[in-house]
Order: structure tokens, then sequence, then C-alpha cells
């Protein structure tokens, strides 16, 4: 008996709405029609290579890098503190880490205009002991935060299931061998995290570098990333070709890291907790 | 000492994530209507909600998407996860990868091609678009709920129950769907969650004048704070953070691990996989 026949709908639904979408992105970066016959160019790649998108892609690429980093800076010592085992309450600490990952992006951003805002509460709070006011928001640094902010939680996770699953023995013999607690930690624990650590640096930079929302948030918009420029392409100049050639691109890095990923990083979280 | 400075740094850290979510809900409730002046407790807001026609419109359009969306993924993909497992190893494979594009890809990817195609085959931008798309970024997150299941449970019963003169849906249902139930929940669970929590995808996929709750607040977010999209954002987040909770409990209990998440949730099945892989040889 044979229940493959189960999932032709689904096949059929996937080949439509999966597989043909793809095509289209890859159909549209390729080829042009402004003169009313559909031609093959390799325009919409080129000019992704203009300087003023260069721009924004570098832009992109080093904002979503500062986010990364100060990601791991906090993460990483969360990460080691959740997975120490001498700890009471560890799995509501670990649903409170990971419940954010859940949520919506727009809200979560959301919720910062009105600590950053010139008259929110941070500057509130700042005024009144006597400090100047800041301009908080409309700059790289709410941006950066931002991101800090919406992917914390995809760089504890992954570093965290790595940790947890180190041998303590291994731990325990290095100090019977004489090692202090620094050179258990450089010559042990990191070493084995490392593939925890390239997990969550590819969770946390990927979808930094897609984002349209944070930027438009809490930059008023005056910070362009290339998740800004796509969906300007889409929803008002209408230029589909720069737009799909933009998005092949930010497939491309993903895909890039998934082989990454894939051969250095911690296989079971790597691909399924990248979103 | 070292133990209590970990604890006031893991405070540190969930108070990061957690207190503008907290500063949000709070003025949700205050009654004046500049920001960050406390000016008592109120419902105004609330109220204000429940006359705006936009908003219940939105909320209508958010509750019916998310039901019927997660109603056909949830039946599309246990379908699926019944013939996928099936299938020879590589078909197996490519339908699997395949299946993961929609949760790897950014979702702005995944929204503009969804548009792409609907523009293409001449499908109009609204409600059925909408509700196309959900359905397509809903079932693959039923099959990675339900394929562990499908792992554990014994065909056997399914063949005997056959051979008993049950015809093949009948077995099916009597047999295997019980067993595959908390897969199946969990998986509609999620599709629903996913589904009333998105924005972007929604926000690429959708025309006229059929917004979603999240894109009201988009709307309205880039002109400001304001204390309206305060209480929807209030409504959303408690709602998600429910559903979740909810999510979470089911695996708890199914499960004894602590850590469940979507990356979780696809590394239990992989190693399941791998497991099968090994009955294979």
């Amino acid at each position: 008996m044979s229940k493959r026949r189960f999932s032709f709908p689904y096949l059929i639904w996937m080949s439509i709405f999966i597989v043909v979408p793809l095509l289209l992105i890859i159909f549209y970066a390729f080829t042009d029609n402004s003169s009313g016959k559909t031609v093959f160019t390799l325009e919409h790649l080129k000019a992704i290579f203009e300087p003023l998108y260069l721009k924004v892609i570098g832009r992109s690429l080093y904002m979503s890098l500062i986010a990364t980093v100060v990601c791991f800076i906090l993460g990483y010592p969360a990460a080691m503190i959740l997975a120490s085992k001498d700890f009471a309450k560890k799995s509501t600490m670990l649903i409170l880490i990971v419940l954010p990952m859940w949520m919506n992006f727009l809200l979560r951003t959301y919720s910062w205009l009105s600590l950053l805002e010139n008259e929110g509460l941070i500057n509130r709070f700042l005024t009144s002991i006597g400090f100047e006011q800041v301009q908080l928001m409309y700059n790289n640094f709410a941006v950066v935060l931002g991101m800090v902010y919406n992917f914390l939680p995809f760089m504890i996770l992954p570093i965290y299931s790595v940790l947890v699953k180190i041998d303590k023995s291994v731990i325990e013999a290095a100090k019977d061998l004489g090692a202090n607690s620094a050179k258990v930690f450089g010559r042990v624990i990191f070493p084995l995290s490392i593939p925890g650590v390239i997990s969550g640096i590819t969770m946390t930079f990927m979808p930094a570098l897609s984002t349209f929302v944070i930027s438009r948030l809490l930059s008023g918009g005056k910070i362009t990333l290339i998740g800004n420029i796509i969906e300007q392409q889409f929803t008002i100049t209408g230029d589909w070709g720069l737009g799909s050639a933009l998005s092949l691109l930010l497939m491309v890095l993903i895909f890039v890291s998934m082989i990454f990923i894939n051969k250095y990083g911690d296989e079971s979280v790597g691909a399924g907790g990248l979103l | 000492m070292k133990k209590l400075l970990q604890r006031i740094y893991l405070f540190l850290i969930l108070l990061f994530l957690y207190a503008p979510i907290i500063v949000l809900i709070v003025y949700s409730f205050n009654e004046s209507k500049s920001r960050a002046v406390w000016q008592g407790f109120s419902l105004t807001w609330y109220q204000q909600l429940f006359t705006d026609s936009k908003i219940l419109n939105a909320l209508e359009t958010t509750l019916l998407i998310a039901l019927v969306a997660s109603v056909i993924a949830t039946v599309l993909g246990t379908f699926a996860a019944l013939g996928i497992i099936k299938m020879k190893k590589k078909t197996f494979e490519t339908v699997r990868t395949i299946t993961y594009i929609p949760v790897l890809n950014p979702d702005i990817v995944t929204g503009v091609s969804l548009m792409m195609l609907f523009a293409f085959v001449g499908i109009e931008l609204g409600f059925i678009s909408m509700l196309l798309a959900h359905i397509t970024f809903c079932t693959p997150y039923v099959i990675i709920s339900v394929l562990p299941k499908l792992y554990q449970t014994d065909i056997s019963v399914y063949e005997a129950a056959q051979d008993l003169g049950a015809t093949p849906f009948y077995a099916l249902r009597k047999t295997i769907i019980p067993q595959l139930m908390p897969g199946i929940v969990t998986g509609f669970l999620l599709s629903f969650t996913l589904s009333v929590d998105d924005f972007v995808i929604s926000y690429f996929t959708t025309g006229g004048h059929v917004e979603n709750l999240s894109m009201i607040v988009f709307s309205m977010a880039r002109k400001g704070v304001n204390p309206k999209i305060n209480a929807v954002s209030a409504l959303l987040f408690v709602t998600v953070m429910a559903l979740l909770l909810i999510v979470n409990k089911r695996e708890l209990s199914s499960k004894r691990h602590a850590n469940k998440s979507k990356a979780t949730l696809l590394n239990r099945e992989k190693q399941i996989l791998s497991m099968g892989e090994n009955e294979e040889k």
C-alpha cells in the first residue's frame, strides 16, 4: 500500500507557492521588458554594484556585523550562566529567553520608540536628573540597538545548546591537570563551543542583514538598508528587476552561510534555527 | 558572590529583553495622550479600539486568516507528512529541502517572491492572496511538527486494521491519526501563532484595504508613538505570548526538555530522521 499519494496535494502546493516564486525571482533578476519584449539582461545585477547601492550593501553589512558582535559579547556569558548546571529555575529562564524569538519583530521594535524618542522615557529621565536631552533615535545607534534587541536570543540559544552538551568530565580532567579557570575556558570550553558560536553568528547576522522594519522605524526612514531598498522597489518604485536582483543576493548569502554552518557549525541547531 | 553576579547578569539580560514590552503595555493603560507622562490608569485606548472600524476590520482579517490558514495548513501538512515519509530517500531529501525554504529564507524574500507570483498569474492582491501566502509559510511548520510523531508511530496497527477489512481512510483515521494528534495540534497552534504574528509576508501579499493588525501598527508607527497602537500591540503580545506558552507547555509535557524553539523543534526532527535512516539500514 502506498501512502505516497497523500502528499500529492502538498507537492502541488509546494511547486506553485515555493518553487515557482523562487524561479520568478531569478527570472525578473535576469530579464528586462522595458522595451515591451522580454530579453535577457545583466543590467540589474550590474546595478547592484553602482556606488549608490554598493554603499547601502556596505552599510547593511557593517551594521549587521556590529550588531552581531554586540550580541556575541552579551550573549556568550548569558549562555554560559544558563548552561552551568547548578542553577534552579533553568527551564523558566530558558523559555523567557526563547519566547521573544517567536514574537513579532515589528511590535518589539515599536516598543523601543516610546523609550528612545526625544520626549521618550529615557530622555525624560535624563532631563529630570539634570542632563541634556540626547538624540537617541534616527541614527545608527538606534538601528544597531534594535537589531541587538531583536536578535540576541538567536545568539544565546545555539551557544547554550552546545555548551550544555559539553562533557563535564573533560573540564574536570583539565582542572585535575592543573589548568586554572581562564585556561579551562580558553583551551577547553571555548573551542568546544565554536560550532554553537558559528550558528549563533549566522542566526543573528542574516536576519539583521535582511531587515527593513528596524531601520524604517528606529531611524524614521533616514537610514537605508538592503531590506529597505527591496521594499521600495516592490511597493513604490516598481522596479522588480532590481528588487529581484537584491533578493537573489540575500538568498545567495543565506545559501553560502548554510553551507558554512553545515560544515563548521553545530548542525543540530544550525539549519533549523535560521529564520 | 560569583553566583550573585551571574544572577544579576541574567536578570539584566531579561530586563533588556522585556522592559520595552512591559513599558509599552503599561503605557497602553495611560490616560494621557502625551506619551511619556503618566496621568493615571484608564481603559480609554482599549475602548477606542472597539469603536475604530479600521482596527476592528483588521482584527477580523487577522483572526479569519489565521484560522482558515492554520486549518488548511494542518490538513495539507499532515497528509504531506504521511506521504513524504514513504518516499525514496532522494525524493524525500529534495522535498524536505524545498519545505525548509520558507523557514530559512528571509521573510522579505518570501514576501516579494509570492507578490510576484500573484501578479504573474493574475491574482489580485487582497484577502485571498494573503491567505494563500499564510498557508504557504505555515504548512512547513505543521510538517516539522508531525514528522517526528510519525516516526514513533506503530504502522503495524494500521496494516492490521486493513487486514481486518477497514478501508485505508478508515484505518488511517482510527489508528494513525490518534497517534499523531499531539504533533498535529502543535502544528496547528504554531501555524495560528505565526499567522497572527506575521507582518512582513502579509505586507507584501495584500492589497486593497485588506490589512491585518501588524500592518495597522506599522502604518501608524511610522508616524510615531500612539497610545492606540500601544493598546493593539499589548493585545497582540498577550495573545501570542499565551499561545506560545501553550505550545511550550505541550512540548514540555510530551518531552522533558525545557528548550523548545523553532531551532530545537527542527533539531529534534533531524535527530529522529537520522534514527529512521539507521533503522532502514
